[in-house]
């Protein structure tokens, strides 16, 4: 009966049912098990904003580049405060029409960085419209793509109240003259993006990171020994330099200089430190910036606080970690 | 009762699970949780990636080898010609003497003895005169000393005119979507060097980068592959094809999925971004109707041999193409595909697509050209059993290993680690093979355009996978996944492995069914060209993808890994473009060995013909 070698019938229908058969096993039944998964009740679905910018960013295959995954693993820390569960892409991979399917988000190429916390690392709208229009605008060594046909270039005259206009550095200009309005399209974009964040678990130390065995020793001793601050330039350029650049220059029109500012090189670092917990937006003529209270801890600010004070001409005291806590101590009294 | 199965699936997996565990041995504890981040300072020592550089130097190895030998023979040629050519004359001469000359040359020589010279010997007036016939061939051109001359294929195979002309307009089209796709693929590489090359959308990095997948894999291997599988079934099954009519539906489908597909993508259409299914159901359907003609033709003309037992090639065929039915309806159906579901899915798909697809056919492919150019059997038809089947079982269950220290679970990603290891088998029985077909003909490859080819593909083969195995390990993939060594992993295989074995392919079969020969030159420029791009492309990647990981797990700021990739990926354009001008090349081979020629061609088309109706 099976007789390969005379039988092209039993060949076939057994390379055909056992594949059939392990494609089951190995896809299609994990598969289904797969998708009953349920939201967390943190989360909430998208709006139809950011649903629109979803689409725009599954079109320009954004996926091909970015992820949406933190694995299980230490060096994915950066990209997220846990790892991913399969419960985080409950409204974002769903069937997108009859012609799509739920779309690859996850991803399998990091030729830009993870995107999955972006809008909690990432939050201003200005800095996501400057990048977009030309990423090498804030990020000078940047190989992304520019979306130029996301924006509009405007004459002067003719900018309506409510159009939204970027402060495109003249260098970047095609037309010195005109001006460059964000359209629809660049907003619910933005608009996705900003939404982009890991949502809170329930409980605790149930997804805690695998701990690097080098790192944790590393720590230990530098604390016991020296009580040595992290790198405060490496800490300042996967933080900070994208909006205010890698040589504290800021970007006019949209990020204040940390070079030769009055609050970085103050003798009390009290506002520096505060801004950096609680964000800051009180000029108008610059982006609104995002508290990090949540997202640095007292050793990581007070290392990129000192960096800010010792560089590019700017000449203060280093700060504490001590002085950092104290501070943020002195928030949560104030709050309550 | 969908409690009950689950129930019974579950315990199903649990039990799979034990004994995976057994396997393991050590790593039970792994199972329930995934080990802590290994050590990096002594990274260059771990298996993964000692194992990836050997194998790296077995290519290496192999090149200077194929060198050797080429310029081992040419010098011992040459030597060779000189010294018999040297005795032919001697021994000639001697033999056209008589008496009278002998006595002749003895006086001459005891007059030489005394012989003095009077100063007018040079600017004699006399025309050379060979006299003897000595000299067969006289030429003004001596042989360009730079390129060794191939032996002339066989010429002539007696084939049905319609075959010939499905070869041929496969083999066409693939070729088209060759230079296309690698024309893409080049410009989208050198946008890492120059990100502001054009701001157009068609041409932005998002959309174009799925053009210049699906172009040379539907477009490009898969045609080449049915277009070479038409003629194995056909001659192995000692019969004709089933039904012309199909394969050119088939041919026609094909091509106007990739032409939709590609008109979409670059529109900003597409399927959600899993790769290698980009194009929406709708194109793909064209594509998947395209592939069940074919079989169904291959199947039948199977089924009408003339011979009783079925040539292993056509197992591969039946393979290839059932699986690909499969892969293709279960990559697409809805049903399972919302949230991690499709991330399962994507796994199994983006693996099998080159498993059970390129891999397993163009093994079938291999299976008859290889041989059949050696003009010897295969060395062993149960190894190629045996690879068949194992072939079958491990490459299916290993899809998620794409998906290492990622949401799904644990178990998937168990099973695909350790049957990754499990590939040895299918590939160690396919390289024995092929190596052992080989064997004893060593010489005909400095004397072969077609064996470099074979080789080169066939080392590929053992070094490509077996080096994707190791990057399923767990360090390796720490340090590799998502970098730019995925990049040159994929182009090691589906270009070291894939493309040179269609090449040889096609070089091995084209002159026999048209009769025209490519220019030697030109095939030797395609074959380094092209090698010695593809090695330029790899290593770039593979060392800067590795720096990126380290980068990575030392914690350093991310445009720093994108600065350190800058050198690295201005070497990957410049092997791109040796990898494209090769295909420029190879074009240009493929219309001399298909063009009309003006002479012979019609009577000789008229006597096939009365021959095969």
């Amino acid at each position: 009966m099976f007789n390969f070698h005379k039988d092209h019938k039993s060949l076939a229908n057994t390379a055909l049912f056992v594949f059939v058969g392990l494609s089951i096993f190995i896809a299609v039944v994990p598969a289904f098990q797969m998708q009953e998964t349920k939201p967390l009740p943190s989360m909430e679905p998208l709006t139809e904003q950011q649903h629109r910018g979803f689409n725009i960013y599954i079109a320009e295959n954004c996926v091909s580049c970015h992820t949406q995954q933190v694995r299980n693993i230490e060096m994915d820390n950066a990209w997220g405060e846990r790892p991913s569960i399969p419960s985080d892409y409950y409204f974002s991979k769903k069937r997108m029409d009859v012609w799509r399917q739920s779309p690859s988000i996850l991803g399998s190429e990091r030729t830009g960085p993870d995107l999955t916390n972006v809008g909690k690392r990432q939050s201003g709208e200005e800095w996501h419209l400057l990048h977009l229009y030309n990423p090498r605008t804030v990020v000078k060594e940047s190989i992304m793509p520019g979306y130029p046909w996301l924006f509009e270039e405007k004459n002067e005259q003719d900018i309506a109240p409510d159009d939204r206009v970027i402060p495109v550095p003249a260098s970047f200009l095609r037309h010195p003259s005109k001006k460059i309005v964000a359209t629809q399209q660049a907003l619910d974009l933005v608009a996705y993006l900003q939404s982009l964040e890991q949502p809170a678990l329930q409980g605790d130390g149930t997804a805690e990171f695998i701990a690097s065995i080098k790192k944790k020793k590393a720590t230990v001793s530098e604390s016991e020994e020296t009580g040595n601050l992290p790198d405060g330039t490496a800490l300042y350029a996967s933080t900070c330099a994208a909006c205010h650049q890698a040589d504290g220059e800021g970007l006019p029109g949209a990020f204040p200089p940390l070079a030769g500012s009055a609050i970085v090189n103050d003798e009390n670092p009290e506002t520096l430190i505060r801004i950096i917990l609680e964000g800051y937006d009180t000029r108008p003529e610059y982006g609104v910036m995002a508290p990090f209270a949540n997202m640095l801890s007292d050793e990581e600010i007070a290392a990129i606080a000192t960096h800010e004070r010792g560089n590019w001409g700017n000449n203060a005291p280093a700060v504490s970690p001590q002085k950092v806590k104290e501070i943020r101590k002195l928030i949560q009294n104030l709050k309550e | 009762m969908k409690k009950k199965f689950k129930h019974i699936y579950d315990k199903f997996i649990a039990n799979r699970i034990c004994i995976l565990a057994l396997l393991l041995l050590s790593s039970h504890a792994a199972l329930a949780q995934p080990t802590p981040n290994p050590d990096t300072s002594n990274w260059f020592l771990s298996p993964g990636i000692i194992g990836t550089i050997v194998l790296i130097f077995i290519v290496l190895a192999v090149v200077v080898v194929i060198v050797y030998i080429r310029l081992s023979t040419y010098l011992d040629m040459m030597n060779h010609k000189a010294k018999a050519k040297k005795k032919l004359t001697f021994s000639e001469e001697l033999i056209d003497m008589d008496e009278a000359e002998i006595d002749d040359i003895l006086e001459k020589r005891k007059a030489a003895l005394k012989y003095r010279l009077t100063g007018r010997e040079l600017g004699s007036q006399e025309t050379a005169n060979d006299t003897k016939g000595i000299v067969s061939k006289v030429t003004h051109e001596p042989e360009n000393p730079l390129f060794d001359e191939k032996k002339k294929t066989r010429l002539n195979m007696e084939t049905p005119v319609p075959l010939k002309k499905i070869v041929i307009w496969y083999l066409g089209a693939s070729i088209f979507w060759l230079v296309f796709g690698t024309l893409i693929g080049q410009y989208v590489g050198m946008k890492f060097i120059w990100p502001e090359m054009d701001t157009v959308p068609w041409l932005s990095f998002g959309r174009l980068r799925p053009v210049h997948t699906n172009t040379v894999f539907w477009g490009w291997a898969s045609m080449a592959m049915i277009g070479l599988g038409y003629f194995v079934i056909a001659r192995t099954s000692n019969t004709v094809i089933y039904k012309y009519k199909w394969a050119w539906r088939s041919w026609y489908l094909i091509n106007l999925s990739v032409l939709i597909g590609n008109i979409f993508l670059l529109a900003g259409i597409n399927n959600g971004g899993g790769e290698y299914r980009e194009y929406i159901w709708s194109v793909a359907v064209l594509f998947m109707v395209g592939l069940i003609y074919t079989f169904r033709n291959f199947y039948k003309t199977v089924a009408n041999r003339r011979i009783s037992d079925i040539y292993v090639s056509n197992w591969y065929l039946f393979g290839g193409l059932l699986w690909t039915i499969t892969l293709a309806i279960i990559g697409y159906l809805p049903n399972y595909q919302d949230g991690l579901g499709e991330t399962v899915i994507q796994g199994y798909y983006m693996h099998q697509g080159v498993g059970m697809w390129f891999m397993t056919f163009t093994l079938g492919l291999v299976y008859y050209y290889l041989p059949s150019s050696l003009n010897k059997p295969i060395y062993s038809y149960s190894l190629g059993v045996l690879a068949f089947w194992t072939q079958m079982l491990f490459y299916t269950l290993i899809g998620t290993h794409h998906f290492i220290f990622s949401p799904l679970p644990w178990w998937l990603q168990t099973v695909a680690i350790v049957f990754s290891a499990g590939m040895f088998i299918p590939v160690v029985a396919g390289t024995t093979n092929f190596l052992m077909t080989m064997r004893g003909s060593w010489s005909e490859i400095s004397k072969s355009y077609v064996l470099p080819f074979f080789l080169v593909g066939v080392i590929f083969y053992f070094v490509g996978s077996t080096q994707g195995s190791f990057q399923a390990f767990r360090f390796t993939n720490y340090v590799w996944h998502f970098t730019d060594f995925n990049v040159a992993h994929s182009h090691m295989t589906m270009y070291g492995i894939i493309s040179f074995l269609l090449w040889a392919c096609v070089y091995a079969i084209l002159p026999q069914l048209t009769g025209s020969e490519p220019k030697q030159i030109f095939v030797g420029a395609h074959f380094w060209m092209a090698f010695i791009g593809l090695f330029a492309y790899m290593i770039s990647l593979m060392i800067g993808g590795t720096l990126k990981g380290l980068s990575w797990i030392d914690g350093k700021p991310f445009i720093d890994s994108v600065i350190l990739m800058q050198p690295y990926w201005v070497w990957r354009a410049i092997g791109g473009s040796l990898m494209f001008l090769s295909h420029l090349v190879f074009a240009y081979n493929f219309y001399v060995m298909v063009k009309k020629k003006d002479t012979g061609t019609q009577a000789e088309t008229a006597a096939l013909k009365s021959v095969n109706i």
